[in-house]
This record gives structure tokens, C-alpha cells and sequence, in this order.
């Protein structure tokens, strides 16, 4: 790799190993400082090594001079407390090196644990999103923004008030109690999904940052996995249903950048080794009593992933979302059961079905009753279609409906 | 919206009256794809089935086994909807598959909510 291309990517892997755990080591409450030293540590290499050349090993490097900066930082910090401070000189921490530990296990665990600091209840889902890619992921402040469309000043914002809070909350970087483990990693693994979901149905343009979102989700959450304590069947179920999703990024889109609807796809794009991960990781995720939401999305993900129109498919996949709705209501489960169930009992009895639902805004609910009345009653299923085409903002789904019409 | 209370009464002790593993399997699906009608209006709180043992506390701290029947039917779970008015849940109510039997009812009873 050309130095050029080197600290791009060194600050995607490695800022966010330096900054947890610099963070976990001062304390959330000086989180700002950890993240100006690593981008210090950063801007020394970019000058250093512009003049000397890359260094033997970049990573040790980096962590090297990272050290060194924290370490003169705690030392001035304890200078200047012990002279504002001197009945504090009995403190037996001062007359000692601060130590940083930069070692594999110590970067892993105070990355797990900044993500629960920084997945907490008292921020907004979003600020987490925002935080996660910043801290979690090290993404730029630009490609947020991209990422979110918006500006850079919005994000600096955002994040500038998420980290406010969690000062005043006096959030501690640390895992959380036993007890209230299932709690708090519901909302880690909410935010996870919603960063995936970001990334995987984004109105972004840009393909490369949305798959990152994607990726960096499914990172996140192996590393839970990948860690005894947080390795939950809930945690399973989410890489599950993400590897399923994620299997079919490249056939989602052509080469203009369109996006291609799941009954046009490719199917020999589909990533066979992200399935059978998903499948994997679906049967790690039995293991226990507990069935969650993600336990179901990922069933219904599995099914997605088999392409053939069969009878037992259509049958599961309506069971998973019945059940579904039960755990949690959302207008497109609403919609997509009403479809399995057009597929699995027939469409008179979905078209039913279809009526009591009560989603008259919303573009898909009408695109369903077009697609349900097709072949029933031509006339009607062409009036849903136009009142579908009324409600639709993107190009791409305009597309899709004025194709069906086409064939009617 | 108001909340109610489905209570489903069927005859769930007659040993000739229980179904087969096969239709027992076919009551589930009908039952589960009325319920997931219900939960896809965003109608549905809660419910659960009930096991066919009990007991009933009576006056005078006598016991009784079973669960409490006057009648052959007895409870074999409840429903909890979200409905706008008491038609409205009459209407949800009268879907419910085990209505397909003669002899089962589902009993509708609004949640009384403190004023």
C-alpha cells in the first residue's frame, strides 16, 4: 500500500483502538482530549513520515507516539494539579510512569466498553449512530455527514451535545452488570441495526460509504459475539439477519448505480459465503429460551435468501411475521405479512386483510393492493398502481411501478 | 383506542372433543394468521394461552381441581386488543377461528381504565 493510501486507511482501522482506549484510561469525561491526541498522533505521522519515509511497522508506530503523547499529557496534567493541589502530593498515582496499555486484549476490551457507553439509553438513537461511526468506526466527520445528508457542522453539533450528555450522565466506558446485560445490550443492538439499516436502505448515493456502514455494523457486532460475556442469542440472531441481508449488496444495484428490485436480481451475485455465515450464525442463536425480534428477521431474512416461489416458504414466512407483529408493529411488516399471506393463503383472503390496515399515506400499501388485484381485477389493481405512483418520491420506485402498469 | 379483553372458551377437557397432532397443527396456523391479522392493524397488546390444569379457591377455603367450569367449556387463553370502540373489538372478536366450533365463544370485556 502507497503511503498515500496508507493513513486513510490506518485512521479507519486504528483511531478507534487508540481512542477507546486512551478514553477508557482518562475517563469519558476527557474523551475530546483522548481524540485530539490520536488525531495529533495522526497529523505526526502524516509529517514524519512524508519526510522519513514509512516507518518498519506503522502500527507500532502509531501506537508508540500515541503513548508517548498520552503519557506527557497525564504527566503535565499531574504537574499542574499538584501545584493547584499540593495536599493531593501524598497520592501515590503521581510519583508513578502512567502506564498505556496498548496490547490486542486491553484495545478489544475498551472497545466493547465504549460501545456500551456510547450505545446508552440517555442519548438519542441517533446521536449513538453519529458517536459510533466517530468513536466506533472512525469515520470522518464528512462521511457522516454524507452518510446522513447533511452538513459537517450539523454532525459537529450532534456529536459536540451526545457527548455533552454523557459527561453530565457520568457515563463510565465499562461493561455493563450481569443484570442488566439483556437491558443494555438491546439498545447496542438497536443501534447496530439501525446503523446497518443505514447504510442497506440508505437514500445516499454513494455505494461505497452505505456498503461501509454495512460492513462496520456487522464488525461491531462480531466483536460481541466474538467476547463470552456479550455472546447472547439475540446478539447471534442480528449477525444473523445482517449476514442474509448483506449477501445480497451486490446484486442490489447495477452498474449505473440503480437499485435493482429482489425478483430482477442476479442471483449468481449473491454471496454464498455471507449465507451460509448467516446460516451459522442463525443456529448459534438457538441456543436458549428467549426469541427476539432479530430471531424473526432473521428467519424471514434465511427464506429471502431462497429464491424458488415455494408453498413452504411462503407458509414460514407469514408464521415469522404474524409473530413478528406480535413483538413489535411497524406499517412494512404490516405489508410485507399481508403479502406472504397473499402468497400462502391465496390473494381474496390478503385482499381482506389488506383493507383493515389503515396505511392510506403510505406509497407501498397501495403498490401492494395494485400487485394483489393484478390478474383479479385488472382495472382496480391499475387505479392502486396510480395512486402508488401519486405517493412516490424516488425515481427508482416510480420506475418500478410504471413498469408494472406497463404490463397490465 | 380502548383496550379489551378476548377470553376464549372452548371444551378443552373431553378427551374424544381434543384434536389430532395434524389438526391441532391447522387450529395453529388459523390461529396464529388471525392473530397476525390483528397485530398487522397495530391492534394487538398481549394474550396468552392457558394450560388445561387448575384450581379454584373457594368460600370456606374449599379447593376444587380443575380449571373452573359451570359449563363443559372453560378458559383456554385470553387476547388483549387495542379497538376503537366495543363494535369494533366485536368485530375483531368474531374472526377468531375457534368460532368455527359449536359450543366455543370468546367473551369480550373492555379494560376499565382509572379515571
Amino acid at each position: 500500500m502507497k503511503e498515500g493510501h496508507l493513513i486513510p486507511h490506518l485512521f479507519r482501522t486504528e483511531y478507534r483502538k487508540i481512542v477507546s482506549v486512551l478514553s477508557k484510561r482518562f475517563g469519558f469525561d476527557q474523551i475530546e482530549i483522548a481524540e485530539d491526541i490520536t488525531s495529533d498522533t495522526f497529523l505526526t505521522a502524516t509529517q514524519t513520515w512524508g519526510i522519513n519515509g514509512l516507518p518498519e511497522n506503522p502500527v507500532a508506530w502509531l501506537y508508540n507516539v500515541a503513548k508517548n503523547k498520552a503519557k506527557n499529557h497525564l504527566q503535565r496534567n499531574t504537574v499542574f494539579e499538584n501545584k493547584i493541589a499540593p495536599e493531593l502530593k501524598n497520592n501515590s498515582t503521581t510519583s508513578q510512569e502512567p502506564e498505556i496499555d496498548l496490547s490486542p486484549k486491553n484495545i478489544n476490551d475498551s472497545q466493547l466498553q465504549m460501545m456500551f457507553a456510547i450505545c446508552h439509553p440517555s442519548i438519542s438513537p441517533e446521536a449513538q449512530i453519529g458517536l459510533s461511526l466517530r468513536i466506533l468506526c472512525g469515520f470522518g466527520i464528512e462521511e457522516i455527514a454524507d452518510a446522513f445528508l447533511t452538513n459537517k457542522e450539523t454532525i459537529n453539533k450532534r456529536l459536540f451535545r451526545a457527548k455533552e450528555k454523557l459527561r453530565t450522565e457520568k457515563i463510565k466506558i465499562e461493561l455493563p452488570a450481569t443484570t442488566q446485560i439483556e437491558n443494555r445490550l438491546e439498545t447496542v443492538l438497536a443501534t447496530i441495526y439501525l446503523l446497518f439499516n443505514e447504510g442497506y436502505y440508505s437514500v445516499s448515493q454513494n455505494k461505497t460509504i452505505r456498503k461501509e456502514l454495512c460492513l462496520e455494523a456487522m464488525r461491531l457486532c462480531n466483536m460481541l459475539v466474538e467476547n463470552n460475556f456479550t455472546n447472547r442469542p439475540s446478539v447471534n440472531a442480528l449477525l444473523s439477519l445482517m449476514c442474509f441481508h448483506a449477501s445480497r449488496f451486490e446484486a442490489r444495484f447495477n452498474k449505473s448505480g440503480e437499485a435493482v428490485l429482489y425478483d430482477e436480481q442476479d442471483t449468481s451475485l449473491w454471496n454464498p459465503d455471507l449465507i451460509s455465515r448467516g446460516g451459522y450464525y442463525l443456529n448459534c442463536s438457538a441456543n436458549g429460551n428467549m426469541i427476539s425480534k432479530y430471531h424473526l428477521e432473521a428467519g424471514i431474512a434465511y427464506w429471502s435468501t431462497q429464491k424458488p416461489d415455494t408453498k413452504e416458504k411462503w407458509e414460514n414466512v407469514l408464521q415469522l411475521y404474524n409473530r413478528l407483529l406480535q413483538i413489535e408493529y411497524s406499517p412494512i411488516a404490516a405489508l410485507n405479512r399481508t403479502f406472504a399471506l397473499s402468497k400462502a393463503n391465496g390473494k381474496e383472503e390478503a385482499i381482506q386483510e389488506a383493507e383493515k390496515l389503515n396505511l392510506t399515506d403510505n406509497q407501498f400499501y397501495f403498490g401492494l393492493l395494485g400487485e394483489l388485484y393484478l390478474n383479479l381485477d385488472n382495472k382496480k389493481s391499475k387505479e392502486y398502481f396510480q395512486k402508488a405512483l401519486a405517493l412516490t418520491k424516488t425515481e427508482t420506485s416510480r420506475q418500478a411501478i410504471q413498469a408494472k402498469m406497463a404490463k397490465i | 383506542m380502548e383496550e379489551f379483553v378476548l377470553l376464549f372458551r372452548l371444551d378443552i377437557l373431553t378427551k374424544e372433543k381434543q384434536p389430532s397432532p395434524e389438526l391441532l397443527q391447522i387450529y395453529m396456523k388459523q390461529y396464529q394468521d388471525w392473530i397476525g391479522g390483528i397485530a398487522a392493524q397495530n391492534k394487538f397488546v398481549g394474550g396468552k394461552g392457558l394450560s388445561t390444569e387448575g384450581r379454584v379457591c373457594k368460600f370456606n377455603n374449599v379447593v376444587t381441581d380443575g380449571p373452573f367450569a359451570e359449563i363443559k367449556e372453560s378458559i383456554a387463553g385470553y387476547t388483549i386488543i387495542r379497538a376503537t370502540d366495543f363494535d369494533d373489538a366485536v368485530k375483531i372478536a368474531s374472526g377468531c377461528p375457534i368460532l368455527k366450533g359449536e359450543g366455543n365463544s370468546v367473551e369480550v370485556r373492555k379494560v376499565q381504565n382509572p379515571k
